[in-house]
Order: C-alpha cells, then sequence, then structure tokens
C-alpha cells in the first residue's frame, strides 16, 4: 500500500485578502479611471481628428471653454444642463431596475407640446407661481402616462420594454407634431408652432443671475434620486430588481408594481424635463422641433455608473461643450455636429475599456495560450511528475 | 457505418483486450489552472491507462470540474503538458478532444430533449455532408452491445428516464470512438436501481479496454469502483492510491486512508477528519433517526389537493395533499426535474395555487403572497443560491435583510437603518459561522457554503417557523453539509421543516417520514429504515419505468 503525496498542501487564498481599506480606495480609483479615461481620450482623439481636418485642436476648444465658460457664458450652460439632467436623473431610475426606457423623445416632445400648448391661456388666469407648478406637474403627468403602455405590457407580459418604448416614442413624436400644427398652434403666425409665453410669464431666474429655477429644480430632483435610490426601503427594492429579478420575486417584491412605479417616475422626471426647457428657456413648441437630449444624455448615464449625483459634472461638461461649442464650431468653420463626434468618441472609447477591463477580470490575455507558452517557455522550469506509483 | 469514415471506431467498438499495468491511455504533466482569487488546479500530474477506472475524489471546489474541463477541451491549463499515447497534444477544444478519444459524459443531460436517441447521436457525425441513419443504428447496436444495454433508436431523448438517458449520454461519448471516457459525479441525479445499473456499464466498458476517469465526492463509490484513487484537494493532487493500496485493504482501511487524504493535516486535523467520518462512510451504512411524531402534534403546514402549473419542461403539481406536524422533519424524495421546484413554489408563495388549498396553521393561506408568508414564518430555502437566493453585488448584511426590505426596526418611515442592520447582521454571522471579511462584503464573492450559511441566517433567523429547504446541501463541502444537516434535526424543536432533497441519503438520515414525487405526484410514503431506499427508488421511477426504464433491461 502507498501513497504518493505530491507535494505539501499549501492554503490557498480564497478571497483577496487585502484590508478593507487598501480595496475601497483601489475601487475608487478604477471608478475614476473607468469614467474619466473615456472623456479624456476622446479629448484627445477629437483633437487629432481636427489637426486631421487642419483645425487647430487648441483653439478649438480654448473657443469652448471661452464660449462655455467665460464671460457670463456659463449662465448659458447652467441653463442648458436643466432639462439634461432631468431626463439623466429618470433615465438613471428606470435603468437601476433593469428597465430600459428609450422613450424619452416621445415623452419630453408630448409633454413639451401639451405645456405650452395650454401654458399660454393658464398663465393669464393664475398667480405665476401656481401657473408653473401646474404646469410642471400637467408636463410629468405626461410624461409619466406616456409610459403606462409599455409598463404594463412589461408589467403584464414581460414584453421587450425596449421595442414598446421606441414604438411609443414614435407615436409621441408624430402626436407632438399633430397637436403643436393643430388644436395648439398658434393662429396669430403661419410658422406651426404654440403661442410664445411673454418674457415676464416664464420661470423666474435667481436673483442676479439670468439662470431660470428649474436649473435649481433639476438639481433638487438629483439629489433626492440619490437619496431615494440608495436610503431608502423603494431603492433597495428597485436594486434588487435591477440586479437579480429572481431574487426579488423570491424575496417578496412585488415586481409588477416596482416596475409600474418606476416606469412612471422615469416618464415623469422626462416630462419635467419639456417643462424646465419650454418655460425656462424657449417659451413656446415649434413642429419638428426635437433637441433630442435623451440621446445625448445616455452615454455621461453610464459614465457616472447610475449614480444621480456623480451624473451632475458629467452633464455640467457636455453643457459647457454645447454650449461653448456653438462659437468653437463656428469659428472653425464645422458643423456644430461636430460635438456629437466627441460624444460618439466618448461612447467608443467607454466600450473599449469596458471590454479590456472584462477581458481582464477573466484573466484572459490577448495572446493565445499557445503563443504565451511559447514566450514564456525557457522560463518554466520542468517539473518532476508523479511516476507511476511503485507499489509496495 | 464504414470503417474507413471512423477510423479509430475500432478502439471502443472492438476493443482490443485489456491489458492491466500497460501505458497510461492519457497522461497530465504539471497541469495548473488559476481563475482571479482561486488557483483551481496546481501543479496536477495524473494518468489514466487502459482498462482501469481511476475515480477522482475531492470535495466541491476541490478542482476536479476544472481538471475535467482542461481534458475535455473547455478549458486550457495556464501551464503543464497533456500526454495522449505519449505524445505532447493540444487540446484547443472539445472538438480536439473528441478526435483524441476522449469522451465526457457530464452531470447534466446534453441530449437535445426533441430529437430521437438516433438523431441526438447523429448531431456527432456533423463532418459528413450525408446523415446515415443505417449505419448509424448499426453502430448503436454496436455500441449497445459493448455496454450490455439496448436502447431503441426511435424515442423521443425527453421520453427516456434518466439512468437511460446517461446512457445514451456514454453511447454519444464513445461514438466517435474514444479510448478515455470521463464521467462527473455520474450518480448524482440517478435512482439507486440506475445506479446498479452504470456500475455494469462500466465494468463492460473497462473489459473492453476502455479508460475510465470517475469523478465523485462519494468515498463508497470511489471504493468500490476505483482501480485507483486520487485525491484533490484545494487544487492540489494530495495523493494517489495505486491498485494494490485499493484491492488490498479493508474497506475501514481505506476509509481511514482517503479520509487522512482528504482532512489530514499533521497538525489538528484528524479530530475534524474523525467527525467527519460519519458523513463518508466506506461502508454505505446510515444511521436513520426517524422519529414517530405523536399523531396529535399540531399539523403546521397542510397542502390540500395543490395543483399548480409547470414552467417550461419541468411539470407542475397535479393534486398533491401533504401534511406536516409541529416537530417533523417530512422529506421529499425525487429525481431532480418532478415538480419539486413547483412544490416549494406554491408553498413560499412565488406560484399560484390552480387549484386545491394550503394552511399555514389551520389558516388558509393560498391567496396570502410571499412576503405575508415569510411575516407568518413560513420560509423557503432556495436550491438556486446564486441566481434566486442573494444578489451578488450586494453586501452581505443587505442579503440576509432582503426579505425584510422596509421592516421595522431596521428600516423606518422607509429610511434604512444601517447600524441596527450591521449589528444584527454581525450577530447573525457569527452565529452562523459564516466566513466573510465584513458584514459588508460583496455576497457574491463568498464560496457556495458561505452563501448558504447567509440564507440560512436568513431563513432560520426573525421568528421562522416552518422552513422548506430545497436541496440543502447540494454542492456543499462536507463541513458544511454536516452544518446545514444539524440545523435541520434542529427544527425539530418547536418548529418544523419540509426537505426537498435528491439526495437520497440525507433524506433517508435526517427526515421521519419521506414522501416521494413523480411527475408532479405524491406517489407514496416511505418511512426511513433498512430497506427504505430501494423502496423509494421503485417509487421514484414507479410511473416513468413504464416508458422506458423496465424495458430493454439491462444486461
Amino acid at each position: 500500500m502507498s501513497v504518493i503525496p505530491a507535494r505539501e498542501t499549501m492554503p490557498i487564498v480564497d478571497e483577496p485578502l487585502r484590508p478593507e481599506r487598501s480595496r475601497s480606495v483601489a475601487r475608487v480609483i478604477d471608478l475614476l479611471v473607468r469614467s474619466l479615461v473615456p472623456v479624456v481620450l476622446a479629448l484627445i482623439a477629437g483633437g487629432i481628428l481636427l489637426l486631421i481636418l487642419g483645425r487647430d485642436p487648441l483653439s478649438f476648444y480654448s473657443d469652448i471653454w471661452h464660449g462655455g465658460v467665460q464671460q457670463g457664458s456659463w449662465q448659458d450652460s447652467a441653463m442648458r444642463m436643466a432639462p439634461l439632467l432631468l431626463i439623466a436623473v429618470g433615465l438613471i431610475f428606470v435603468f437601476r431596475a433593469n428597465i430600459w426606457n428609450l422613450g424619452y423623445d416621445g415623452q419630453f416632445l408630448l409633454a413639451a407640446a401639451v405645456l405650452s400648448g395650454w401654458g399660454p391661456s393658464l398663465v393669464t388666469h393664475v398667480p405665476l407661481w401656481l401657473a408653473m407648478t401646474l404646469l410642471f406637474l400637467v408636463a410629468a403627468g405626461v410624461g409619466a402616462a406616456w409610459t403606462l403602455i409599455p409598463a404594463g405590457l412589461k408589467a403584464a407580459y414581460e414584453t421587450n420594454e425596449i421595442i414598446t418604448t421606441l414604438m411609443m416614442s414614435f407615436i409621441g413624436v408624430g402626436l407632438a407634431n399633430i397637436l403643436v400644427k393643430g388644436p395648439f398652434q398658434d393662429p396669430a403666425v403661419n410658422i406651426p408652432q404654440t403661442k410664445v409665453l411673454p418674457l415676464e410669464k416664464m420661470l423666474p431666474a435667481i436673483p442676479s443671475t439670468r439662470i431660470h429655477v428649474g436649473v435649481l429644480v433639476a438639481l433638487f430632483a438629483a439629489i433626492v434620486a440619490y437619496y431615494v435610490l440608495t436610503r431608502t426601503a423603494f431603492g433597495l427594492r428597485v436594486q434588487v430588481l435591477g440586479a437579480n429579478p429572481r431574487a426579488a420575486r423570491h424575496v417578496g417584491v412585488r415586481v409588477r408594481k416596482l416596475i409600474m412605479s418606476s416606469f412612471l417616475v422615469s416618464g415623469a422626471l422626462i416630462g419635467a424635463a419639456a417643462a424646465a426647457d419650454i418655460l425656462g428657456v424657449w417659451g413656446y413648441a415649434r413642429a419638428n422641433w426635437n433637441p433630442a437630449y435623451g440621446d445625448t444624455v445616455i452615454p455621461f448615464v453610464f459614465l457616472a455608473r447610475l449614480n444621480p449625483l456623480a451624473v451632475i459634472p458629467f452633464i455640467a461638461f457636455f453643457a459647457v461643450l454645447s454650449t461653448g461649442g456653438d462659437l468653437a464650431a463656428q469659428n472653425a468653420n464645422l458643423p456644430t455636429d461636430f460635438l456629437l463626434v466627441l460624444v460618439a468618441l466618448i461612447l467608443i472609447f467607454m466600450t473599449l475599456i469596458e471590454f479590456i477591463g472584462r477581458r481582464r477580470e477573466l484573466g484572459k490575455s490577448y495572446l493565445p495560450p499557445g503563443v504565451r507558452e511559447a514566450l514564456r517557455k525557457p522560463l518554466i522550469r520542468r517539473r518532476e511528475s508523479v511516476k507511476e506509483p511503485e507499489a509496495a | 457505418m464504414s470503417a474507413a469514415a471512423h477510423p479509430s471506431s475500432e478502439e471502443a467498438g472492438a476493443p482490443r483486450p485489456s491489458s492491466s499495468g500497460s501505458a497510461p491511455v492519457v497522461e497530465l504533466m504539471g497541469i495548473s489552472k488559476s481563475f482571479p482569487g482561486v488557483v483551481a488546479n496546481d501543479d496536477i500530474s495524473f494518468d489514466v491507462r487502459r482498462g482501469e477506472v481511476h475515480c477522482l475524489l475531492g470535495e466541491n471546489g476541490a478542482g476536479k470540474s476544472t481538471l475535467m474541463g482542461i481534458l475535455s477541451g473547455i478549458q486550457r491549463p495556464d501551464s503543464g503538458l497533456i500526454r495522449v499515447d505519449g505524445e505532447d497534444v493540444d487540446i484547443g477544444s472539445p472538438r480536439d478532444a473528441l478526435r483524441l478519444g476522449i469522451g465526457t459524459v457530464y452531470q447534466h443531460s446534453t441530449l437535445i430533449p426533441a430529437l430521437s436517441v438516433l438523431e441526438n447521436l447523429m448531431l456527432g457525425d456533423t463532418h459528413k455532408l450525408r446523415l446515415d441513419g443505417d449505419s448509424a443504428s448499426q453502430r448503436l447496436r454496436e455500441l449497445g452491445s459493448t455496454l450490455g444495454v439496448e436502447v431503441d433508436p426511435s424515442v423521443t431523448a425527453s421520453d427516456l428516464a434518466l439512468g437511460r438517458q446517461q446512457q445514451v449520454e456514454i453511447i454519444k461519448a464513445l461514438w466517435r470512438g474514444s479510448r478515455l471516457l470521463i464521467l462527473d459525479e455520474p450518480t448524482s441525479m440517478l435512482t439507486p436501481q440506475a445506479v446498479e445499473e452504470l456500475y455494469k456499464v462500466l465494468s463492460r466498458l473497462k473489459e473492453n479496454g476502455l479508460a475510465i476517469i470517475f469523478i465523485t465526492h462519494k468515498l463508497h463509490e470511489a471504493a468500490f469502483l476505483g482501480d485507483r484513487i486520487s485525491v484533490l484537494r484545494r487544487g492540489q493532487l494530495v495523493g494517489t492510491l495505486d491498485e494494490d493500496a485499493v484491492k488490498g485493504a479493508t474497506p475501514e482501511e481505506l476509509e481511514k486512508r482517503i479520509v487522512e487524504m482528504m482532512f489530514g493535516d499533521a497538525t489538528g486535523g484528524l479530530a475534524e477528519a474523525a467527525e467527519l467520518k460519519a458523513e463518508l462512510s466506506v461502508t454505505d451504512e446510515l444511521v436513520y433517526e426517524a422519529e414517530q411524531v405523536p399523531a396529535a402534534a399540531e399539523e403546521v403546514l397542510r397542502l390540500e389537493r395543490v395543483s399548480v402549473r409547470g414552467e417550461g419542461a419541468e411539470p407542475g403539481l397535479d393534486d398533491v395533499s401533504l401534511t406536516l406536524h409541529l416537530g417533523e422533519i417530512l422529506g421529499v424524495a425525487g429525481v431532480d426535474g418532478n415538480g419539486q421546484r413547483a412544490l416549494a413554489e406554491a408553498v413560499s408563495g412565488q406560484r399560484r395555487l390552480e387549484r386545491g388549498e394550503l394552511r399555514f396553521f389551520g389558516a388558509p393561506i393560498g391567496h396570502v403572497g410571499v412576503t405575508g408568508r415569510q411575516k407568518l414564518g413560513l420560509r423557503y430555502l432556495t436550491d438556486d443560491r446564486l441566481g434566486e437566493g442573494i444578489v451578488p453585488g450586494l453586501p452581505v448584511s443587505i442579503n440576509i435583510f432582503l426579505k425584510l426590505i422596509g421592516e421595522a426596526p431596521f428600516w423606518r418611515q422607509g429610511r434604512i437603518h444601517k447600524r441596527a442592520i450591521d449589528d444584527r447582521s454581525r450577530e447573525l454571522i457569527e452565529r452562523f459561522d459564516v466566513r466573510t471579511p465584513s458584514v459588508d462584503a460583496r455576497a457574491g464573492t463568498l464560496s457556495g457554503g458561505n452563501v448558504q450559511k447567509v440564507l440560512l441566517a436568513r431563513e432560520l433567523s426573525f421568528d421562522s417557523k416552518v422552513v422548506i429547504f430545497h436541496k440543502p446541501t447540494y454542492g456543499l463541502d462536507l463541513k458544511t453539509t454536516r452544518t446545514v444537516r444539524q440545523m435541520i434535526r434542529d427544527m425539530r424543536n418547536g418548529k418544523a421543516a419540509l426537505i426537498i432533497s435528491t439526495d437520497l441519503d440525507e433524506l433517508l438520515e435526517v427526515s421521519d417520514r419521506i414522501a416521494v414525487l413523480s411527475r408532479g405526484r405524491i406517489v407514496g410514503e416511505v418511512k426511513p429504515g433498512p430497506g427504505a431506499a430501494e423502496a423509494v427508488g421503485r417509487l421514484m421511477i414507479g410511473d416513468v419505468s413504464l416508458g422506458a426504464e423496465s424495458e430493454g433491461g439491462g444486461p
């Protein structure tokens, strides 16, 4: 009888035994790298692209700084943040529950059409503060209502909400145009648009600035959303549903109710974004108007890792980029769409970094194992293998 | 089927006579493989010869499956050499493995349910342009006679009993001509009778000169089947018992030896090993603990003619009546996929009753939701720990409180009270011996056994009265298994337990009564004791046998 001990046994580390703190520091660094590096790389790549096009990237970027931040233009940037931030928070709410509300354009434009159609007559009849509050609520209600069908279908039949929200968005955009060209059109002008709100009947400005209070509403919404999502029972349920729907069912989360409520909150916030934009900046809605805020916001929502507070600096960055970008593009003799190229570059680098990160997590290498082995071969010391057991 | 099309078919179809002690068919040298944070295989050297069964023994997580994955081409080793018939080979894909004559039978069926046996087997023939049914049936007869089994080629795979499905899997593994057959925990899904039949098939294959690697965590299987036994532990090969060591020793000596290899550190480990002996008995003798629960004991849970809908391929429940008394442990046996999940989910409230009524301490609860039943003290320990039990990305503490979201005093006016949760979690973590760096560690980073302890902490605390244990020890290491079974036994003190398990030994050991579930029906009840295993086995295959198990027959 013989037992061949292969080697003295050595404890194998089941989990990284590094202290908690250094791990959390590492996590923060990882988070920063993953969030900021794509933006920096996009700016560099965009600069290279500008060089290729024969433009001076330094003057382009300094024009953006000039037109987006300096000489009070930061106030325009801040105002541009309001709708973007509200939409971002609205998307974060459902994305956290692993629900993909991609119908933001329909929700936004329909809310915009209804409130700008009804707003001009409302403001002449009731006090301004009441009119503004009511219009915000109406816009939120319209946005929420437009999510009802996709939400109900998902809750009842698990219908894929990506498809239904996109379809409803298509209908919503069309319906908004019909409203603006039809019942809500200002009869006094020939262009299809609603009556314009008089300047003094719009959202008031923060004292000693030009910034309307809609920006405060948006910031407040982000803070409340952060609190709700991270500190309350509701937020935890949303997180559980998003991370593991089967666990949600198992632990007794009312999944259908939660799908409905998070969808409605999302739609309401997107509707409120329309109110902030129309009542704060435009004062009316035009037919065929579509700023497509949602599309530009989505990359930043993911860069912020679905965190409603972390998304604020990203939205601010984009607001500066787009406000200052108008001037910069004009000076460089480029279409303003060049800014979308920058957004697209951010997306590409995000994807790349995510891909590389995943590969590393899996412990895989870009080199196929055969090649790797061959490269290392001279360094590998051939171990004595366990030979045939010698019977005792 | 022509020999030209299958140049290697000779080796399995008409194998050469056995020559024990010949050169190894497959040799592993210094194989290492690591995953982030875990060394799954550490410098493992190991071989298997013609006409022998080499048992690979180890607890869950010892690295058995990784090693098998490397041999069958699913994973690549980080370093080390594999030799087939003395030649260095590179097994880059399952296709390579098949080409080299390495066939694998996985723990779970890989047959396509909707296809017939023959069609399933011909899937391996896709390298040919035209599928040849006649030569395929001839090949099936050929292999069938080698194995000593007869399989109807036209039967749809889903109509086969699990034991029979496994025979088809073995034929499939040998289809293209194998010289090495790897079986991964092949008995875990089988009835005792089907296990017997498998043993016979393996001994026929052995006589025919096939090399077999038999992976198991059951010591008595290894002792019974193995010509040689290798023990893996934490990714390392602790040692190999050669033929003389296995055959020359009495079962007790062998047991002692293996237990030493599996658990014995020179320092104090033996005490632990001795403790574990009960779980490891080579002689396969069970200690029955069944107690007669007084008839007057209060009924805590009662299913009255309950029917629920099935999900996908899994059957639902059909007219099931069960009664559980206070202080009782009721086992539910059955081959996997016979309505176990439906039963657990119907009782826990996750699935709606179609017909029938459910009573908890006499009160009807059929319409009460999951949360409502939890509050009453009816808990469900799920079998799908990672998929359903925990949210891997959330901290251990939150996972313990997942079923209490929003409840005072851990939430106040909807706001989380982190300190109360953390304090209580620490207490529970200590009581249930969860090994975690802290309560804030993400649950997904814990090992399987510790995840189960987190779930136990959740289900057994907070005024739990009746607990459904669904496969409570499946895939756990022996020590945790022992702990979990003790917790189940403790339910006799003023609580009650319903244990749904496919591990018959476990049910025989801990339960007071065993109800047998087959195709969504309760087909009988057995009291644990001598001969109970066979009785349960007969009930388990009861109506299935009409289809496949009894027809054809073994050798």
